[in-house]
């Protein structure tokens, strides 16, 4: 489904991805972590095009998505992307953040579009909060308001930056629940994330990042439990964020 | 000091023997609102393009924008009605030039005005409408690209309707600018307000009566800007952000 191959970006002298490659298959949930600045955010940001590279090809569902002919906003309609900061509109109601895209970009006419994101808003548990407008729901809401937004252009592919990073303790599991059902209805997912339980729980795959490098790319459970067959940058990161 | 006040001088004939001065002034307040109001639409219509280009990505654009703020607010608001007035029709084809030339009072000096405070206003209204889209989180946009808007509809989808909100405090102070730099045009020969209280003046003798109209003229349109602004504001407040409150106690319902 996306295929990393040899991905290098520079800020000026400063190599933000250095020779990334790596693969999400259909149906696949992979988790990528890694310190502050190591590159996650750029590399998962790669894949509908928000940060251009300048080396390598990324291909996702068959298309490159740095040929200067391909179409992005048709590449990125189709590849759902959540936020960290939810990054909802605040001058839209929640029902009007949910047909945007459908309208603008998907062209769904408007009665279609509200359905559709009636049924989103209500899979998400907010449908009483239709008509409210983001500043007045929790974090937690909000963000799940964003994974339903991103859901309501069915997305061929779900991506994550860092969704629960922002949101208060409490209101975490509210949305990795969200993620997880998700997850287990078969929707591929790249999820730049900490939280490393729902990574043991949900994951296929772990991508460890250090200094713009992939540093370990392997299966959940090789990951977490055979800790002597990761590098000694990977048991560091995973001893200090394993404590609490 | 030997001042002989009147204020039944209004009521006087004015220089042109048929109307008062109270009707001239009241036509000049006309023309006032008529400049102010052209110049004011059409700099917030061009200073949104501009205030666009200046923030968009491609080098170009963004140089086009620059260049464009920088030449039309650098330059004395004074010289730019000059050349409006004097130098555009000898710059212009004969034809067109002679045209503006032969088009007489007042259109041959509302045209030129309304030229010079829109392209000044919109340098003036791009810088503010600028900083508003500057101060939006850098993700809105994302966010708008990210779900397959082209750029031009996260533009007017996502950020313009958050900027316009966000510096409708700085708008109402360049309103009220525009409402007061029209009185420049009275250099040019337009009786605006500010000329129809110097003709007033200089033919009667009344100066002081003749300002204070033309103070309270100005008071009362800037007093309309000031109410119609924050008439914006409330209407156009986000729920859960500033204004929100002011607007609910005022509709009367709980949020
Ligand atoms: N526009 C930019 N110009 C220069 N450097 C940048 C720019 N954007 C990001 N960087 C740098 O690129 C590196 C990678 O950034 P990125 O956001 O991908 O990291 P990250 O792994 O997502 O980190 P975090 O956990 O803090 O989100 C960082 O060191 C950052 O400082
Ligand atoms: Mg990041």
């Amino acid at each position: 489904m996306i295929e990393f191959n040899n991905v290098s970006k520079w800020y000026g002298e400063f190599q933000v991805l250095d020779n990334c490659t790596t693969h999400v298959s259909k149906g696949e949930v992979v988790v990528v972590c890694g310190p502050s600045g190591s590159g996650k955010s750029t590399l998962i940001k790669t894949v509908n095009a928000l940060e251009p590279f300048e080396k390598g090809t990324v291909w996702v569902n068959g298309i490159s998505v740095g040929d200067a002919k391909t179409d992005l906003p048709k590449l990125r309609a189709r590849a759902g992307m959540v936020f960290q900061h939810f990054e909802l509109f605040p001058h839209l109601s929640v029902t009007e953040n949910l047909c945007m895209g459908q309208i603008k970009v998907l062209k769904r006419n408007p009665e279609e579009a509200k359905a559709k994101a009636h049924a989103l808003l209500d899979r998400v548990g907010l449908l009483a909060h239709k008509d409210k407008h983001p500043g007045m729901l929790s974090g937690g809401q909000q963000q799940r308001v964003a994974i339903a937004r991103a859901l309501s252009m069915d997305p061929m592919v779900m991506l994550f930056d860092e969704p629960t990073s922002a949101l208060d303790p409490e209101m975490v599991n509210e949305v990795l629940d969200v993620m997880s059902d998700l997850a287990r209805e078969g929707m591929t997912m790249m999820v730049v994330t900490h939280e490393m339980g729902f990574a043991r729980r949900v994951a296929d795959r772990v991508i460890f990042m250090d200094g713009g490098k992939i540093i370990e790319d392997c299966a959940t459970s090789e990951f977490f439990d055979n800790a002597d067959a990761r590098s000694e940058r990977t048991r560091l990161f995973l001893s200090k964020i394993l404590q609490h | 000091m030997n001042y002989d006040w009147s204020w039944t001088v209004f009521v006087d004939l004015s220089s042109n023997g048929v109307d008062t001065y109270l009707y001239t002034l009241l036509m000049g307040v006309g023309w006032t609102l008529a400049l102010s109001l052209s110049a004011g639409v059409i700099s917030l219509f061009f200073g949104s393009i501009v205030a666009v280009l200046r923030t968009a990505p491609s080098v170009w654009l963004h140089f086009i924008g620059t260049v464009y703020v920088e030449i039309f607010r650098n330059i004395p608001l004074l010289v730019q009605m000059f050349l409006w007035y004097f130098v555009l029709p000898e710059v212009l084809p004969k034809d067109w030039g002679d045209a503006l030339k032969q088009m007489g009072q007042p259109w041959g000096q509302f045209i030129p005005a309304v030229l010079c405070l829109s392209f000044y206003g919109t340098a003036r209204l791009a810088e503010t409408l600028r900083a508003g889209i500057q101060s939006l989180p850098r993700g809105q946009g994302q966010a708008g690209t990210a779900m397959g808007l082209t750029p031009l509809q996260v533009y007017r989808y996502v950020i313009m309707p958050q900027a316009y909100r966000i510096v409708i405090p700085p708008l109402t102070s360049e309103f009220m600018g525009i409402v007061k730099y029209s009185s420049v045009a009275l250099t040019i020969g337009l009786l605006e307000l500010t000329g129809q209280a110097r003709a007033m003046q200089e033919f009667s003798f009344h100066i002081f009566e003749a300002f204070s109209a033309a103070t309270a003229g100005y008071l009362a349109i800037n007093g309309c800007v000031v109410m119609a602004m924050h008439y914006l504001e409330r209407h156009f407040a986000l729920p859960g952000r500033i204004g929100w409150k002011a607007r609910m106690k005022l509709s009367g319902s709980a949020s």
